[in-house]
């Protein structure tokens, strides 16, 4: 099945990527967005969604810095 | 005192890894399929972009037989030095605690930093004088060093930071000036400055060089080999 990961910095890490994508949007007329944060998408075909939480653990999400979601297909 | 350097695809540092060990003793490659460090005394895990970088620095590294054959070496209480890019794969192994996040600046640093020897109590530092500074490059882009506040407290606590930058120098926003950390054994060193692009006082600074004179003083612990 396909599975989604979305990794995203932890709430309160200074996440200087979204920092300069916010710094970036006034100049383009949008003056109301705040609090951007930028993270990564991990896109899986898995056949064992139950071990998908150990691979985020030890692989794609550092969890002393970032935190995860796991979206599986609805059904 | 037999040196290896970790080479992984990627790596950039391990020659002047190699030459700085050279000077202060015996060196020589690890590939990074390689899993026998027998005769090995320090481990060197260069700077780089190991396996591209990707994902996060150091990520995919850490899971590469040489990486897992150093944590036995570490285990056996034998010295192993993480610079840069092998710092960030030191703590994805969970060797170093903490993490090592984008630059505040969102830039590539590349410049001349000095930094403040904390501890000469320790296998890295017994050539330099405690509160004495080293001038020793930085050039990278994720060196922003990060604990939880309490896990800092720890590590302070114990003494586990070695190296700190000068006040006003910190090159990428990293939690109180650590610049590099000891475990708790005292055996594994993880730093973001580059030692081993200062070994001779034609490229500025020969201040690097003492940390590798450090490490080739100590002896070989007569633990069993890993």
């Amino acid at each position: 099945m396909r599975a989604r990961v979305l990794i995203r910095p932890k709430e309160g890490i200074l996440d200087p990527q979204g920092k300069a994508v916010e710094r970036a949007l006034p100049a383009l007329g949008f003056r109301d967005v705040s609090h951007v944060r930028v993270g990564r998408l991990v896109e899986l075909e898995v056949d064992d969604p139950d071990r998908l939480g150990e691979l985020c653990e030890k692989l794609l999400a550092n969890p002393l810095i970032e935190d995860y979601e796991i979206e599986l297909p609805a059904g | 005192m037999q040196f290896g350097v970790i080479q992984f695809p990627g790596s950039c540092d391990d020659r002047d890894a190699l030459a700085a060990c050279a000077r202060v003793g015996e060196a020589r490659l690890v590939w990074h399929e390689e899993t026998d460090l027998d005769g090995i005394d320090v481990v060197v895990v260069p700077g780089g972009f190991s396996y591209g970088d990707y994902l996060r620095a150091g990520a995919i590294a850490r899971f590469s037989p040489a990486i897992e054959a150093v944590v036995g070496h570490a285990a056996a209480g034998r010295p192993v030095v993480g610079i840069c890019n092998g710092f960030q794969v030191l703590c994805e192994s969970g060797l170093l605690p903490g993490a090592l996040l984008p630059n505040d600046s969102l830039r590539f640093v590349c410049r001349q930093v000095e930094v403040v020897v904390e501890s000469s109590e320790t296998d890295f530092t017994r050539a330099c004088p405690a509160g004495s500074r080293l001038s020793i490059p930085v050039k990278h882009q994720s060196g922003r060093y990060f604990a939880p506040p309490e896990h800092l407290d720890r590590l302070e606590g114990r003494g586990g930071v070695v190296l700190r930058y000068v006040p006003g120098q910190n090159p990428n926003g990293s939690s109180r000036d650590i610049a590099g950390i000891v475990n708790e054994r005292g055996n594994v060193l993880g730093l973001m400055p580059h030692p081993e692009h200062a070994v001779d006082a034609l490229t500025g600074s020969a201040d690097g060089l003492r940390i590798f004179a450090s490490l080739a003083a100590v002896e070989a612990p007569s633990a069993v080999r890993a």
